[in-house]
């Protein structure tokens, strides 16, 4: 519990409430009127609507168009299941600058709908809801479809049994059952567009704006911190709020429900509505999921032999000292040790918490853990300038900073996926190994070990992923002269010239290529009651 | 029992964990020097160099150079900002025109004048008296057009700010947010340097009724909605003008899949305005004399003519030749808009709020 305590409080913490207090604080003194003036002003007051409606409205389409996904992955079996839950789950991990870009493939002018219909959506608020359904549809689908699949299909089967309607029985017995699920995966959603930027500044155009937007103007074009610290306030509570609504709902959902497995409750397709039903589903997930994917792919490989993949091994492109592909060894070097921090920080979290003995102050900083997906990646980045610069600490130029920056956003999705599983280990079970004479190691390594193992590579999975994806913090970092991947991608895309643009489109590719190969050997390796996402 | 669970867990992690962090701590090493050995220069995202003309600097000084790029433009400077008291570096490299008054206004630099600032052309020296900055490169923000449409429509492409709000090209411009793309507040900062503090209002009305449209960024504008750029072409833009820079063409022809013999896209020479970078070094900079060396390498003939082709900008010094391609697809705009660093620092942030609810609301 102590070191993740330290972990929090030095590096997201203390850098947070030094960049709010160099805006806010003036010869010593918390300067809250600031407060009042910044959130009367009518502009700032429209980004306050905006943010709060799109995301209502992201969350309400996302569920619309998610939960049958869901149901269909947790109670239907069909050739190619696994691939497409991973497949799925990519946009989730992708940086927004790259599928911003090929989104407009779909929505934009010569896009699919343009073609089809002469639809055209970019720079209208749809365009942005339906990016945040492609972002967002790997958390509806894993948490409530996780749960899903886990639900004992017998008792609605027995409600039929006794009579009431298909409608009703889903109503009455497995809607209730759902219930918290839907609602945490909801919550989730709305965190995550609440405080969406990429999406918002490539898809939006100029008249829409989010909190997160505008605290990143503030802050990194008209350098007024006084309000960007009232926005960063404004942004922590209501996220906070959130937070702890869904910190309480997934509580609830933790305590009363029987589960079985999985793989027990999944069968083929039955009758023609069943059918019907997954090739929706498919059809939506090809339709707003694998499109713009492809369209990036597709991209890459327009120059005549690999072209543009190969340019990638060249030093003397220009954008670069270095070859661009040598970026995808910093990217994997720098998540092999973000997820090193995250797992064992969030482990030990997690650890924590799942003591049945545990207080209301751990379970608190459940809640407090999650707070870093939340605060706008300027405010962090800025943060760490300023408050990490003297030694013991002075970190700011130091290498390490990139991982432990893109560890805080990784931690969260550790003790997500650890949690469940660790709370459902039978502490008889180690009681009677230590009575039987076990050291405690060895009860770790046969007792606890191998029931967590897979929960561990999961999250250890998804640790790499975010990491890997991560560009928000990693960007405000001064590095040495080496780019990650989606860093590379976004520096290759600020340049004319169709060579540049073709390479950003094979770095992206890559960067897909490698982060769904994480993701599919997390869905070998998926197994019961594992997590959230 | 727990207890033991808690240390069990936590070993078994941080024995996962530890190879990760190893094998990274060569790493680490490597970056802690802050000797006098070493100059450290921060800069935006685009700050480059040829390998071997940085090789040439170091050898011939003795010192080592480290790079912190530090995000784009406007990042790079307030994070110097915040950090003045104690920087991360000795010299800093990519302070505007636009953004030069926040700069000195705050005394992130201390008076150095460079060896060569005497062979700076006359045109971008500033701050004479107490030499905190020095001009390293220059370039211009313009309108670009697609040569293809306007030879197709027998159309002569607009040449001036005012042509572009003639209705011979209704709907066709495409131009960047000014409150977060640097060429948008360039082209923003020209028209008001050409109509006045009093007149620019009314042109972007015009250019807003002559259907004028304005997206968030330069990738936005150039590579979707420009008809003009390769790839906007392939994503199917529709406007054959767009707010980019002069260096903008060359770059179509230097990174193309097929070198074409002449550019596909051209500059309005008419709509340009001056963009200098400038450099100086930091307050409280630790090694201070190898800053001073690194400033009189930025102004040597070796960089200078090195500059264009890495970072698509004109040379400041004078007689430093610039790459035949270079000049020949992308010459210097003839007579750009220009406007003095006080002016921009006294009006910028109140002219792109009314630009804001002028053209977006």
């Amino acid at each position: 519990m102590a070191l993740p305590a330290v972990f929090f409080a030095v590096f997201f913490a203390w850098p947070v409430t030094a960049i709010v207090a160099r805006g806010l604080k003036a010869d010593g003194v918390w300067r809250f009127g600031r407060m009042a003036d910044v959130v009367t002003q009518p502009d700032i007051r429209h980004v306050l609507w905006f943010t709060t409606w799109q995301a209502l409205a992201s969350t309400a389409l996302t569920l619309l168009l998610a939960l049958p996904a869901a149901h269909v992955f947790a109670r239907l079996d069909f050739p190619g299941k696994q691939l497409l839950r991973a497949v799925v789950t990519v946009p989730f991990v992708l940086p927004t600058v790259v599928v911003g870009t090929a989104f407009l493939a779909l929505v934009g002018r010569g896009g699919l709908l343009d073609d089809l219909w002469g639809v055209r959506l970019d720079t209208t608020v749809w365009a942005i809801l339906l990016a945040h359904v492609f972002f967002n549809f790997a958390v509806v689908v894993r948490t409530v479809g996780g749960l899903w699949a886990q639900l004992d299909p017998r008792q609605e089967q027995a409600a039929r049994m006794l009579g009431a309607a298909p409608l009703t029985a889903w109503r009455t017995v497995t809607l209730p059952a759902l219930a918290p699920a839907v609602a945490a995966a909801a919550l989730m959603v709305f965190l995550f567009t609440f405080t969406s930027f990429g999406v918002v500044q490539i898809l939006g155009g100029p008249t829409f704006s989010t909190l997160e937007v505008e605290i990143y103007r503030q802050t990194s074009e008209v350098f007024d911190l006084s309000t960007a610290a009232v926005l960063t306030l404004v942004q922590f509570v209501a996220v906070g709020t959130i937070l702890a609504v869904h910190a309480w709902t997934v509580r609830r959902r933790e305590s009363a429900l029987r589960l079985v497995a999985p793989e027990t409750t999944a069968h083929r397709p039955r009758g023609a509505g069943q059918w019907a039903l997954l090739a929706g589903v498919l059809l939506t997930v090809v339709l707003l999921l694998v499109l713009p994917l492809a369209v990036l792919v597709r991209r890459s490989l327009d120059a005549p032999g690999l072209g543009y993949y190969r340019a990638l091994t060249d030093a003397d492109g220009g954008t670069f000292l270095v070859a661009p592909l040598h970026a995808v060894w910093t990217s994997l070097e720098y998540a092999v040790a973000a997820t090193g921090i995250a797992l064992l920080i969030g482990g030990l979290a997690a650890a924590a918490l799942a003591r049945r003995d545990a207080g209301r102050l751990v379970r608190g900083f459940d809640a407090l853990l999650m707070l870093p997906l939340g605060v706008s990646a300027v405010t962090v980045g800025f943060g760490f300038l300023i408050a990490l610069d003297r030694p013991p600490l002075d970190l700011r130029q130091s290498w390490i900073l990139v991982p432990l920056a893109q560890a805080l956003v990784g931690a969260p999705f550790v003790v997500r996926t650890m949690l469940p599983v660790l709370r459902a280990v039978d502490g008889r079970l180690r009681e009677a190994a230590a009575v039987l004479g076990a050291s405690p190691w060895r009860v770790w390594r046969e007792v606890d070990l191998p029931l967590v193992r897979r929960a561990l590579l999961i999250a250890a999975g998804f640790a790499f992923a975010v990491s890997l994806g991560e560009f928000g913090a990693t960007v405000f970092i001064a590095r040495p002269d080496n780019p990650t991947l989606p860093v590379a991608v976004a520096r290759l895309l600020s340049r004319p010239g169709e060579l540049n643009y073709g390479q950003a489109m094979a770095l992206s590719t890559i960067l897909m290529v490698v982060c769904a190969a994480a993701l599919l050997v997390l869905e070998r390796l998926r197994t019961d009651r594992t997590g959230e996402f | 029992m727990h207890n033991k669970t808690l240390v069990a867990v936590a070993t078994g992690l941080g024995l996962l964990a530890l190879p990760a962090l190893t094998g990274c701590g060569s790493q680490g090493a490597k970056d802690s020097a802050a000797d006098s050995g070493t100059v450290t220069l921060v800069s935006h995202d685009s700050w480059l160099v040829s390998k071997s003309v940085m090789k040439d600097f170091e050898k011939r000084s003795g010192y080592k150079v480290k790079v912190l790029k530090s995000g784009d433009a406007g990042q790079a400077v307030n994070k110097a900002l915040l950090t003045k008291d104690n920087p991360q570096g000795d010299v800093f490299f990519g302070v505007d025109n636009t953004l030069l008054s926040r700069a000195l206004d705050n005394g992130l630099f201390q008076s150095y004048e460079p060896a060569g600032s005497d062979r700076v052309l006359p045109g971008y020296r500033v701050d004479q008296d107490e030499h905190r900055v020095t001009p390293v490169d220059t370039g211009d923000i313009c309108v670009n057009y697609d040569k293809a449409y306007f030879e197709e429509h027998r159309l002569t492409p607009p040449r001036t700010f005012a042509d572009l709000a003639e209705p011979a090209y209704k709907n066709l411009l495409v131009t960047e947010n000014a409150s977060t793309s640097s060429p948008g507040l360039g082209f923003l900062l020209g028209s008001a340097a050409k109509f006045g503090k009093d007149g620019w209002q009314d042109y972007w009305k015009k250019l807003k009724e002559n259907g004028v449209k304005v997206v968030n960024g330069w990738e936005q504008a150039y590579y979707q909605e420009f008809s003009g750029s390769s790839e906007g072409r392939k994503a199917g833009g529709d406007r054959p003008l767009v707010v980019s820079y002069a260096s903008s063409p060359p770059a179509e022809v230097i990174y193309a899949k097929k070198r074409p013999d002449t550019a596909p896209t051209g500059v309005s020479q008419g709509t340009c305005f001056r963009q200098t970078e400038y450099a100086g070094l930091l307050s409280h900079a630790k090694n201070a004399k190898g800053g001073k060396a690194f400033l009189d390498f930025l102004l040597t003939k070796e960089f200078q003519e090195d500059m264009p082709l890495n970072m698509f900008v004109y040379p400041v010094r004078e007689g430093a030749a610039v790459p035949p391609d270079f000049a020949k697809y992308g010459p210097q705009a003839e007579n750009p808009e220009t406007m003095a660093p006080g002016t921009i620092a006294a009006n910028r942030d109140s002219w792109v709020k009314s630009w804001t609810s002028l053209v977006l609301r």
